[in-house]
């Protein structure tokens, strides 16, 4: 029985309802359309008093840049981030997932969610699908244990490491990494490391590109930088592109005027909220 | 009675089945790149982007794609960067043999015409390249001959084509065609304002264009011959 005051609570998980329709079409010759599939480069790596986040802000959808500022860096818990890398709708639900989870969680034990809980959560979620969930994730946060980062692939693997990165130009920004490296870099140091393994990425591989995104995490504060940098210039313009008024085409045109059939004036008195009970 | 029963469909056989066996080969790559070539009364300009490019990576941010031909003859190439290469060198190779039986350089129309009958004669292994033919006809007049893989040509005066082909046609349609405007004064078009338009449509693709970028190489064609321009694009 459900009513609008007790609805229905839906089954928990995906919903695979439309599989056999979509498997009808698809012989029918109506392929089913392509997700967005953020071809990135994110990057995270440890520092002095925490960890430092980064991430390129070019969404693709073939050979389309479908988005030129969007962000890769999502929020989890106030004392950790997740850079996500692949299709773009299951980064963000995952994440999103995941982040409503560890509140509870920390709702409920009342202490700081340490960042392999995440982790473990994000790796056994991403198992269970089987890599049907295409998210490629870098967690990074800093628990009572000090800085954690962990790299998650989309089949549930997971790793803890002191750098790393993914993503399509995630070849281009390691190449940086495992030059320029060291243990216990100060914060200065640190943000121009990230920055410079996303510019990599950018400016190397097509996948990734217009601007850096960083994000610090100390114990007790963070600093989401977005955006660091503009890594490109747009182009200037050469000549003007404004048209004359009456240079688009009027294919119909029709006036209805407004009738004014009465007219009233009604003062409304302020209310004050009631608070008696 | 074996003890545990072969399940049929985890049997395979351990010999070679007589049967066809299906092979798979491909032959072409997708280098990327695009090609936009504008023609006036007394002049034609031809430009392509530098960038060659295969899946997410960049080969090299400075390629040109332009080929000169004659002195009033620009061929620009797109797609499947080794066939542009063997393309333009028989190409290049037959314009040759042309000025040595003639005793003169062979016309624009001329090569266009040649152009089509060669990707055709490559009609079922066809060269994957998306050609634009630009130069003066025999009246000094700008033309411009767009092409297909397979030996289509079609004769225009505003043209884009390659990997941001369909992005930048409809942005030519209403700039240089007027298509689309009413109570347009429909101009012939400038040299200045051709130049300044292609600038445009290439920087407008290589913001949306994983493919387009880095720079463009321009040759403007006219009596006097040909002159060279370069244009820098964003680099990511």
């Amino acid at each position: 029985m459900s009513s609008i005051l007790v609805p229905d609570i839906p089954a928990p998980g995906f919903s695979f309802d439309l599989c056999q329709r979509n498997s009808l079409l698809e012989k029918k010759g109506y392929p089913a359309p392509k997700a967005q599939k953020t071809g990135t480069t994110i990057v995270a790596i440890v520092y002095k008093d925490g960890v430092i986040l980064g991430a390129d802000t070019r969404a693709t959808e073939g050979n389309i840049v479908a988005d030129k500022l969007c962000s890769k860096i999502h929020y989890l818990a106030d004392n950790m981030y997740c850079c996500g890398a692949g299709t773009a709708a299951d980064t963000e639900a995952t994440t999103n997932m995941i982040s409503s989870q560890l509140e509870l969680h920390r709702l409920n034990t009342n202490r700081v969610v340490p960042v392999v809980t995440a982790a473990k959560m994000l790796s056994q979620m991403l198992f269970r699908y089987q890599g049907h969930i295409g998210a490629a994730l870098i967690v990074g946060g800093v628990d009572n244990a000090g800085p954690h980062v962990y790299c998650i692939y989309p089949h549930g693997s997971c790793d803890s490491l002191q750098y790393t990165t993914m993503g399509s130009g995630s070849l281009a920004a390691m190449s940086v990494f495992e030059s320029q490296w060291r243990p216990n870099m100060s914060e200065e140091e640190g943000k121009e490391l990230v920055a410079d393994a996303i510019r990599a990425g950018v400016f190397n591989d097509l996948g990734s590109g217009s601007s850096v995104d960083l994000c610090v995490i100390r114990k007790g504060s963070v600093d989401y930088l977005r955006p660091y940098e503009m890594s490109c210039k747009k182009g200037e313009k050469q000549g003007t592109y404004r048209y004359k008024r009456g240079t688009t085409a009027v294919l119909q045109k029709s006036v209805r005027p407004i009738i004014i059939e009465d007219e009233m004036i009604q003062r409304v008195d302020h209310e004050s909220m009631d608070t008696s009970s | 009675m074996a003890l545990v029963d072969r399940e049929p469909s985890r049997y395979l056989p351990d010999y070679d089945v007589q049967a066809p066996k299906q092979l798979h080969f491909s032959p072409y790559a997708d280098n990327g790149g695009s090609v936009v070539a504008i023609a006036g009364d007394d002049f034609s300009i031809i430009a392509a982007d530098t960038r060659l490019s295969a899946g997410f990576s960049i080969y090299t941010r400075k390629q040109e794609k332009l080929f000169t031909l004659s002195s009033n003859t620009v061929l620009g190439c797109s797609g499947c960067w080794c066939d542009t290469l063997t393309l333009t060198r028989v190409m290049a190779a037959r314009m040759q043999m042309y000025e040595h039986e003639h005793h003169k350089t062979m016309a624009t129309p001329a090569a266009a015409q040649m152009l089509s009958t060669m990707l055709y004669y490559k009609r079922f292994f066809p060269y994957y390249v998306s050609n634009i033919l630009a130069g003066l006809d025999s009246e000094g007049k700008g033309v411009i001959y767009r092409y297909d893989p397979v030996g289509h040509c079609e004769k225009n005066y505003y043209v884009a084509g390659g990997s941001s082909g369909a992005l930048l046609q409809p942005l030519l349609d209403n700039q240089v065609g007027y298509l689309n405007q009413e109570n347009v004064e429909k101009v012939p078009i400038t040299k200045e304002k051709a130049l300044a338009i292609i600038k445009d449509v290439f920087t407008s693709a290589a913001e949306r264009d994983i493919y387009t970028g880095d720079g463009i190489f321009i040759k403007i064609i006219t009596k006097d011959g040909i002159a060279t321009d370069f244009f820098e694009l964003r680099r990511d």
